[in-house]
């Protein structure tokens, strides 16, 4: 079993939703990225998402696209990437850890290359944002071959038509967009998103909810019906603010995780129906 | 090496693709609406009453045809083929980008939209969708970035007298690709009401086929009137290419002839040995940005680098699809030419045939300027004439160290 299928399959088993943070890898710099990455898992991260740095993210709003400014001045590559995962799963052999991510990168690395190598480096799924089931074959086929996870993307735009094209080929989980719109700059109408990811559930997948959740309370309240709750851009932009307020790495780091670990509590303490089987 | 294809015309497939190029690279957010726009288009290509109204529109309010002219100065200072220049700078807004800003809004309209966004680089398209927004009476918001205002403030201005809002653009190298992402940004907020009018035969499929569909109607009119003129089919047509519209609008119709020669002609800014350039198909690689595959300026791990031109409607890294697999396939061979070349072409067609050209335009003029020396004088060459350059005489005094 893969290390995402596993993840979920224990949170079914305990009742709980996953906490699931975002961090853009190199932002501000690799070493920062690598302490984070080894600490998370303790401060209740129980899937990983790295973001990697694309001179042009269209999908993200203003603080991802600053943090990937900035992680691309302080020179994060892809190779570099693999290599900061390499390191992390040097001491984690066990929590699951998505790149996320354009597919221009990866293009340019060469797919079935950067498939196998990602594999090896101990990645375990893809998010790759501009890469729509219509053209993901060629990155789904080389990362099958690898046993690294195509994870698709649905939205409010997605009929239930719709739907089952993502369905029909998407890997590790369903990754519901909260919003039309870009990371980090709605916000979402909570009985909409349950609403949607009930819908969201015929793809036979566990579904995670990212793009909006900002707080530990809307953090709960998602993990009450999602299988899992993503926060990136109040991560990304909390960092911002401790680095512009000139926090060491250490400190930096340290507030970080408990901001982390606050948004982890929440997830795991939320009140859920009990899941069907 | 591979084997022509038995028409140069057919592309691109059901999916979107022109060979390895094109596709529908972009947020799952926007794939229904890619796909809504996709089944509208098709519809009404093959409805009369949508040719109808938009040809109705191209004559009396662009002012179509416009004239396909033997530039006779230019012809006898140059001393060699016979020149004809197709004169879109003479489109009401003054250049090409308005055929297709019609045949989009007349689809949007269609569609039941209710809102309409763009980005633009010169300000041409920006000015074109503004106007349609105006004649349709559509609220519309233009991304344009913040360096291409500062040098195009003239057409920012129009487009405000036109009602519409400019967005400054920050991000990135704020120009062109970023006032692109920006549109992009705001589509993937405004799915319910909004219609993104693509100024050129790029993004995702169905854009540019879409866009080169609308542009045709350059080409069509020239094989038409060189057919009134010279009773024959020219020798060699040149167009400029930024994102590429008026080029393929221009080439498209004489891509299965295989006596007409084509030349796409890219910008070179300072040089295309220098890293201050725009010249995406003769030094880039092929790479997926803005919804397709096609030939961009990027570093070796795939980062976007920043173009350059003295140009603003040129200064763009990457190309519209089609041109990518013209040129792969060798059916049209691009070329380029730097800022300073297009400054002499400017100056060139100004003095001696009193038509002051965009500055985008003049890329295509300093090809013309080397090619028509070479030919015989019973050969003809046809160029497009784009836009034309009242909006470009300020940066040109700037580059020209001259105080207007």
């Amino acid at each position: 079993m893969s290390r995402i299928a596993a993840r979920f399959e224990e949170l079914k088993q305990q009742n709980r939703a996953a906490f699931v943070p975002f961090i853009t890898a190199g932002d501000p710099d690799g070493d920062t990225t690598l302490a984070l990455l080894h600490e998370l898992p303790a401060a209740g991260a129980d899937l990983i998402e790295l973001g990697v740095p694309f001179s042009d993210p269209m999908a993200d709003g203003p603080a991802i696209q600053a943090s990937s400014q900035r992680a691309l001045k302080a020179g994060m590559t892809l190779t570099k990437v693999l290599e900061l995962v390499r390191r992390f799963r040097k001491s984690d052999g066990k929590t699951p850890l998505v790149l996320m991510g354009y597919y221009n990168p990866i293009h340019a690395f060469g797919t079935a290359r950067f498939a196998k190598e990602a594999a090896a480096a101990g990645v375990d799924g893809l998010i790759t944002v501009d890469l729509p089931p219509e053209e993901d074959d060629v990155l789904r086929v080389p990362a099958a071959a690898q046993g690294l996870d195509v994870v698709r993307l649905a939205t409010p735009t997605t009929d239930d038509a719709r739907l089952k094209v993502i369905a029909n080929g998407a890997g590790g989980f369903l990754y519901y967009v909260s919003v039309a719109g870009v990371t980090g700059t709605k916000s979402y109408a909570e009985e909409d998103v349950r609403a949607a990811v009930a819908r969201m559930k015929a793809a036979g997948l566990p579904v995670a909810v990212g793009f909006g959740i900002r707080t530990p309370e809307q953090a709960a309240a998602i993990a009450g019906f999602a299988d899992a709750a993503v926060v990136g851009s109040a991560i990304v932009t909390k960092m911002a603010e401790l680095a512009a307020a000139g926090a060491a790495r250490d400190s930096l780091v340290k507030d970080v995780l408990k901001f982390c670990a606050t948004l982890a509590d929440s997830v795991h303490g939320a009140a859920r129906a009990k899941v069907r089987a | 090496m591979t084997v022509p294809p038995n028409s140069f015309r057919t592309g691109p497939d059901a999916s979107g693709h022109f060979g390895a190029y094109g596709g529908r690279f972009v947020a799952e957010t926007l794939m229904p609406l890619v796909l809504d726009l996709e089944r509208a288009y098709e519809a009404a290509k093959t409805d009369p009453a949508f040719h109808a109204e938009l040809n109705g529109l191209l004559k009396h309010y662009v002012g179509r045809p416009n004239p396909l002219y033997y530039a006779e100065r230019l012809t006898a200072h140059l001393g060699g083929a016979k020149i004809y220049l197709k004169r879109e700078d003479l489109n009401h807004t003054g250049a090409h980008k308005i055929n297709n800003c019609l045949g989009q809004i007349l689809l949007a309209k269609r569609m039941g939209k209710t809102r309409l966004i763009a980005e633009t680089g010169a300000g041409q398209h920006g000015v074109a969708t503004a106007t349609v927004a105006a004649r349709f009476g559509y609220p519309c918001v233009v991304y344009m970035g913040e360096v291409d205002i500062e040098r195009q403030k003239p057409n920012v201005f129009r487009m405000n007298l036109l009602g519409t809002e400019v967005r400054p653009v920050t991000s990135g190298s704020r120009t062109l690709k970023d006032a692109m992402n920006e549109a992009l940004r705001d589509w993937v907020a405004n799915v319910h009401d909004t219609f993104y009018i693509i100024g050129s035969a790029a993004g995702p499929h169905p854009y540019p086929a879409m866009v080169r569909d609308f542009q045709c109607v350059i080409g069509n009119e020239i094989r038409t009137q060189l057919q009134e003129l010279e009773g024959r089919l020219p020798d060699l047509v040149i167009a400029c290419v930024g994102g590429g519209s008026n080029a393929i609008g221009t080439f498209h119709p004489f891509l299965d002839d295989p006596s007409v020669v084509i030349h796409g002609v890219e910008a070179a800014g300072e040089g295309v040995d220098t890293p201050r350039h725009a010249a995406t198909m003769t030094k880039g690689t092929p790479g997926v940005l803005h919804g397709a595959r096609s030939y961009l300026l990027q570093d070796k791990d795939g980062q976007i680098l920043e173009a350059h031109s003295i140009s603003a409607g040129l200064d763009y890294p990457g190309v519209g699809p089609e041109h990518s697999w013209l040129r792969d396939t060798a059916r049209v061979k691009y070329f380029s030419a730097t800022d300073k070349e297009a400054l002499e072409a400017f100056q060139v067609l100004s003095k001696v045939e009193g038509i002051i050209p965009a500055l985008e335009s003049a890329h295509a003029l300093a090809h013309v300027m080397r090619e028509a020396p070479k030919l015989g004088k019973d050969e003809i060459i046809v160029a497009t004439l784009s836009g034309r350059g009242d909006k470009d005489v300020f940066s040109v005094a700037v580059a020209l160290g001259v105080k207007i």
